[in-house]
Order: structure tokens, then sequence, then C-alpha cells
């Protein structure tokens, strides 16, 4: 029972897949204008995420090895164009909302990123808890960006007016300030000793899968290119533990070089 | 002539793919540590939107629409653009292999690179034909390599200084990508 637990909480604060392992990070910064959206794309991720891991999980022997990048986009975006209907029925609002948003959540690199590295991997039930966790963890990561962007934009949270009437820095609602308030906010959670995040990249999320995740090249450049050219997974994988310790591996190749 | 002239500038510039509709974005952060490798996969990006979203919109108006089969968009244009993108880098490899050289190794990332489809799906969503499709494709990917080029020489100057810890790494990034952002918002006062 406890390790059902661990996977919730892990997606949610230890590999915040926004905030620790910078995975998608397209939506994250285009709807998070205000608190309610970062919910709305956060649940509608949550949603095809925990199915996309739930089916994936089961097909995991059906599946064969070489074609199973192909099924998982496949499955993923079927899901996302049943999840893109239902929202569009029953939440018009949310729906003009997050626009073009929500159809892109097909190249969500969280969602592929989990299905290689944990679905394809665990029973039904851990892929399941690992897809609320992951979600969940993204969901809270986009609704406090909002609430900051909201506040400091137009003085409200939710909707609610906090601050004095006519106060706003519209530039936290435009563009420029989805960057600068991720910035700030990984800046900090930098400051207070999230040291290790380096090294959770090399365990999950990414899984060194590059050519099929929307953060491609950032995780290494060249490397992850070559190996991705190469359809390498394995050499791929070796990739994000260079990332993971930049420091040894510059000591390294000084090292290697002083020899 | 002159509204495709107009569609190319807007999709380049005045809504910046990058800097203000937000896809793309990893790519943009990762891969603008190198100069060089910047210009390349912005050079692949154009190549590969242009053409995505030409058989995007040729698939859509000829074989999604008469058949009503709209809501199936979202899973041909991912296949599609999969697909296209194994073809092209079939392609070039037996061309033209001074070309895969320098693009070779970026194409297979584009695939998900979130700027394609959402360049197909946005095309689908404001109604452009064919031709303006295919301008509007070029547009966007041209904003993102100006976007992306740019990046990688604020970069090469923001390497050499000596930043607070906490900043390093990701957060000047993208403190240096809100400042460029600020400065694009500048085309939106172009009157066309």
């Amino acid at each position: 029972m406890k390790k059902y637990w661990e996977r919730l909480f892990n997606g949610l604060l230890k590999e915040n897949p926004v905030l620790v392992l910078m995975l998608g990070m397209c939506p994250a910064l285009a709807v998070s204008t205000q608190a309610a959206n970062g919910i709305g794309m956060g649940l509608s991720t949550l949603a095809v995420l925990v199915l996309s891991n739930l089916v994936i999980s089961i097909l995991r022997k059906v599946i064969p090895d070489q074609v199973r990048l192909p099924a998982y986009i496949v499955i993923v975006a079927s899901l996302v164009t049943v999840t893109e209907l239902l929202i569009k029925a029953y939440l018009p609002d949310i729906y003009e909302a997050l626009g073009i948003y929500i159809p892109l959540i097909v190249v969500n690199c969280i969602i592929l990123g989990r299905a290689e590295a944990y679905a394809n991997k665990h029973t039904p039930l851990l892929s399941v808890m690992d897809g609320i966790g992951m979600g969940l963890g993204f969901t809270a990561a986009l609704t406090l960006a909002g609430a900051i962007r909201e506040l400091l934009g137009s003085g409200k949270i939710f909707g609610a007016q906090i601050l004095p009437e006519g106060f706003g820095m519209t530039i936290f609602i435009q563009p420029p300030g989805a960057f600068l308030v991720f910035a700030l906010i990984i800046a900090v959670m930098n400051a207070i000793g999230i040291k290790t995040r380096q090294r959770k990249l090399v365990e999950s999320g990414c899984d060194g899968n590059c050519a099929l995740c929307s953060t491609a090249g950032s995780c290494e450049t060249k490397p992850a290119a070559d190996a991705a050219a190469g359809g390498a997974v394995k050499a791929a994988a070796e990739k994000p533990a260079e990332k993971a310790d930049p420091k040894a591996a510059e000591n390294k190749a000084e090292g290697g070089a002083a020899k | 002539m002159k509204s495709l002239i107009m569609i190319i500038i807007g999709s380049a510039l005045i809504s910046n793919v990058v800097l203000n509709q937000f896809l793309g974005i990893c790519s943009f952060l990762g891969v603008s540590k190198q100069m060089k490798a910047s210009i390349s996969l912005g050079a692949a990006v154009i190549f590969v939107i242009t053409i995505a979203s030409a058989v995007a919109s040729l698939l859509y108006d000829n074989v999604l629409k008469p058949l009503g089969m709209d809501f199936m968009k979202t899973i041909i244009f991912i296949l599609v653009i999969a697909a296209l993108v194994q073809i092209v880098e079939m392609f070039l490899k037996k061309k033209s292999p001074a070309v895969y050289q320098s693009l070779g190794i970026y194409l297979p990332l584009i695939t998900t690179n979130c700027a394609v489809l959402g360049v197909a799906l946005n095309n689908v969503k404001d109604g452009f034909n064919f031709i303006e499709s295919v301008a509007s494709g070029f547009g966007t990917a041209l904003g993102y390599t100006i976007a992306i080029v740019l990046l990688a020489g604020i970069r090469s100057r923001i390497n050499e200084k000596d930043l607070p810890a906490p900043l390093r790494g990701a957060p000047i990034v993208m403190i240096a990508a809100a400042l460029m952002s600020i400065a694009f918002m500048g085309f939106g006062g172009l009157n066309i």
C-alpha cells in the first residue's frame, strides 16, 4: 500500500514535472494566465495521463517493442481527442480559454515520458497512481503560477479581488510574465535547496528518450540529437546522466585531459 | 501577394511562435546553448514546418473535411508529421548528404516539437487555404529561428557572467526569454 502513496507524492513534490523535471513547459507557460485556467489545463492533462498510463500498462505485453512509440502516440492522440470533445461539450468556457493547447497535450513530454519511463514496466494500478501523482504535480505548478500571475496582473486570485481595485501590472498576464514568473519560481526552488533535482532527472521523466520528448534538446544538445538520430535509446539514456552532474562530467573531462 | 507577406510577417514577428504563443519552448530552451546548433535546428524547423503545413492543409481540405472527420485531425496530423519527418530524413540522406549532415541529427527531434502540430492546427482554425497555410508555416518557422538564434547569442554572453547560484541554468535563460518577449511585443504596434 505504501508504494502506491509514494508514487502519488513523488509526482506532486519530489519529481514535480514542471518545476523539477522541466517537462511540459509549453502548456505551462501558455495557459497560466489565471489560476482557473491552470486548474483546467492541469486536470485535462491529468485525465489523459492517467488513462494513457492505464492503457499502456495494460497493453505493455501486447505491443511489440519496435513499434511501441508509434503505438503510444496513437493511444495518446485518441485519448486527447476524446478529452477535447468532452471539454468542448461540457465546459465550453475552459475550451475557449485553453484553445489549441488541449490538442497539443498529445506532444506534451510528460505523457510520453511517463509511458516510456514508468507505465510500460509497471502494473496498471501503480501506473495509474503514478499518473495521478504526476498529473497533480502538473496541476499544482500551473495553478501556483496562474495564481501569482493573476494576482500581480490584475489583483485577483480565482477571480476574487484580493488587492485594491485598479491594481495591475498587465505585463504579468502577457507573455513575458509567464517566462518571468516561472523563472522566479524555479529560482526560489533552487534557492531553498532542491539540489537533488538534477539527480532526479535521471531516474524519471525524460528517460533519455529525447526523440519523442517535446523537451527534446533540453536534456543535452548534441549527444541527445546524435543518439536520437541513431534511434539508439540506450545511448540516449546516458545523456541525462551527463546533465545530472555536469560538474562531475567536467571534472572527469579535466581529469582525462590532465592524464 | 500582399496578404501573403502580411501572413509571413505576422506569424514571424508579431505573434512569434516561441515568445508569444509558447510553442516549441523545450527545444528553444534546450538547444539554444550553442549558436551553431541553434542555426541548424532553425533551418531544420523551417524545412519541416513548411512541408508539414502544406501536407496537413492538403489532407484537411481534401480528405478530412469532405469525409466529415474533422475531429480526427489531431491524430491524423501527428501521424502525418511523424511519417513526414522520417521520409524527409531518408530523402535527404540519399539525395543530399551535405544537407543531411547539417540538419540530420535535428530532424527526429522535430517530430514532437509542438510548434509543428501547433501550426497545422492553427492553420485549420484560422481557415487558411493551401497557399496561406504554407506562408504561415514558413513565417512561423522563421520566427522560431529568429528567436532561437537571438537567444543563443544572449546565452553565450550570459555564460561569461558570474550569476547568483539559484539563477543559474534554467531561471536566467527564462528571464532572458522574458526580456526578448517584451522586445517582441513592440512588433504588436506594426500596423498591417
